[in-house]
């Protein structure tokens, strides 16, 4: 079996007395997907923070590529090629679609410390964020201003933005969350194709999203991991059954 | 506005106050000089204020520190060189935003207000309270600086119409120059700082040194300023330091629109025009206005901000309207 690209090893997040990420081991590969589910409040988007840089873990490590980066900030993060798109919509609202993706595609340059040549004369900046637009199938909506689009196409940017900076670790984080079916069918598809050359954490509640996609599954309960398997035995799993996926999620 | 037209009404104000030394006064072109000294100082605040996000209170501390270098910088009773002196005096209020950048871009919001306050209130008192450099008294510059090349002069700063000419070349040269800035990698990385820092982060960008480099690049340009402040006024005191200096500066950025250029510019001439104006107002039934000006002064300011929260520039958005009425109306 080929070497976990990310791997955490009991981490921990303490808010106060609150263990919101409370040891929690997991592994991901290449070319997998890795779903994350479990009710709110569970430690999820906590996790995806963590693995992101974007807090500090309490302890417990986390390699990547067999370093350890707990602790590192969350921009060298993202340059190691981890990329993140958050469950609040989080993109530059005044900024046009195109903008959004062509600062992030930016980031590649290996340094913005640019001063002279506008910004839109770095073509290939230009053509990865077009790339990336594409992907998504925001194509010919980049003159827009980002506010002006609706939630599922903000959603739909957001992955954009994370996608146009070439990441090999995908950290999704409810990517389907507040988007219609048809949306949600071709996120689904998108996420599908970007399988093979990622790996990926998945958070996500649409349970037929996770099914479809999921090569690993892991319940998250307060913080702790209740079971980590295939999506089978998950399925299977009775203390799965009782915590999680045998009652309807209030939503 | 368009693009073409917004670079018309630029030239056009260019050509007026290139013009203005053929039929003004002395007193009116020095009074010009002094706008556009605080257009070039109201411009660099904006770039850390209206594009990176950085409300500084302290900005007068880069200001006042460059005319005390140019009053070192001259040999007792004589002239600086301008060659020397200006830029050691930018490099000086750069070093220094540096110094005090590395502390206060640890912090962010109110915080950061508080600290860039700090540290310019410590140089005032440092350069107040000691004997450096005259104390509370201030300090003479006797003679305007020589700008000359191996012995020829292609002007000289003692003459005002000279004088006006050089700081409105160094004003089209900065607003320029900003203009290709923000329109650089670099510029478009402070605007995304200022809308959204954790998300820059997560894209992969270390905010802090981008924010550095604003910081230092503001400093210098308002060091840029207070040189020719100090240049034009002969005298620079604690005063050109203080905290109401930076607030001064802060109020023309916000009363002429944060995050454009020419707000910028529009507030340092509108807030100046506005204090000559209003203390050349008449003694009325025994009341002298004109002393009181002070009250009209805050008045305004507050109509300004509660009617233009986009600062005096969104005037101009009225004119294009006007114009067009009729030709909807032909339809």
């Amino acid at each position: 079996m080929t070497e976990a690209v990310l791997r955490t090893e009991r981490l921990c997040k303490h808010f106060g007395g609150l263990a919101a990420v409370n040891e929690v081991s997991l592994e991901f590969f290449s070319d997998q997907v890795h779903a994350v589910i479990g009710p709110n409040g569970a430690g999820k988007t906590t996790l995806t923070s963590l693995l992101s840089g974007d807090l500090r873990c309490s302890s417990g490590c986390i390699y990547l590529d067999g370093k350890d980066i707990a602790g590192l900030s969350a921009d060298r993060i993202s340059q190691r090629g981890v990329g993140r798109s958050y469950q609040k919509t989080n993109i530059f609202l005044p900024f046009t679609v195109f903008e959004n993706c062509r600062i992030a595609a930016q980031s590649r340059l290996p340094s913005s410390m640019r001063f002279i040549r506008p910004a839109l004369a770095y073509r290939e900046v230009m053509r990865e964020a077009e790339r990336a637009l594409e992907q998504v199938g925001l194509a010919g909506r980049g003159q827009e201003p980002a506010a002006t689009l609706s939630h599922g196409e903000q959603r739909q940017l957001e992955i954009a933005m994370t996608l146009a900076t070439r990441p090999r670790v995908l950290l999704l984080d409810e990517p389907l969350a507040g988007m219609g079916s048809e949306d949600s069918a071709r996120m689904v598809e998108l996420l599908q194709q970007l399988k093979p050359s990622h790996a990926m954490l998945l958070v996500e509640h649409d349970m037929d999203a996770v099914f479809a996609l999921a090569d690993r599954l892991t319940v998250m309960v307060d913080g702790r991991v209740l079971e980590s398997g295939t999506p089978e035995a998950i399925r299977a799993s009775a203390a799965v059954q009782e915590a999680y996926l045998g009652v309807e999620e209030p939503q | 506005m368009s693009h073409s037209r917004t670079t018309f009404v630029l030239l056009a104000c260019l050509l007026a106050l290139a013009l203005l030394p053929l039929f003004a006064e002395k007193y009116y072109i020095q009074l010009f000089t002094k706008m556009m000294i605080m257009a070039i100082f109201a411009m660099s605040l904006d770039l850390l204020v209206g594009f990176t996000g950085l409300v500084s209170l302290g900005h007068a501390a880069f200001f006042g520190l460059a005319g005390y270098v140019l009053a070192y910088a001259a040999p007792q009773y004589q002239a600086a060189d301008l060659w020397l002196s200006l830029p050691l005096a930018m490099a000086c209020s750069g070093l220094l935003a540096l110094v005090i950048g590395v502390f206060v871009l640890r912090t962010s919001g109110i915080y950061f207000i508080m600290v860039t306050l700090a540290f310019a209130q410590m140089l005032f008192f440092l350069f107040h309270d000691t004997k450096i450099a005259g104390g509370a008294d201030g300090i003479y510059v006797y003679a305007k600086p020589v700008a000359a090349i191996a012995g020829w002069e292609p002007f000289t700063l003692e003459n005002h119409v000279h004088f006006y000419f050089v700081v409105l070349a160094l004003l089209a040269l900065v607003y320029a120059g900003l203009r290709m800035l923000l329109a650089s990698p670099f510029g478009r990385v402070i605007v995304g700082i200022r809308v959204n820092e954790q998300r820059m982060r997560t894209l992969g960008y270390r905010t802090y040194r981008y924010k550095l480099v604003c910081f230092v690049l503001a400093g210098a340009l308002a060091g840029m300023a207070g040189y020719f402040a100090a240049a034009q006024f002969g005298f620079v005191s604690p005063e050109t330091l203080s905290w109401h200096q930076s607030g001064g500066v802060l109020m023309m950025v916000i009363l002429g629109g944060m995050g454009t250029l020419s707000g910028a510019v529009l507030g340092a001439f509108g807030m100046i025009l506005l204090e000559l104006g209003f203390q050349g107002l008449p003694v009325v039934g025994g009341m002298d206005i004109g002393k009181h000006w002070q009250l009209l002064m805050g008045g305004f300011i507050v109509c300004a901000v509660l009617l233009l929260p986009h600062g005096l520039l969104s005037l101009g958005r009225f004119a294009p309207r006007w114009r067009r009425k009729p030709v909807e109306a032909a339809e």
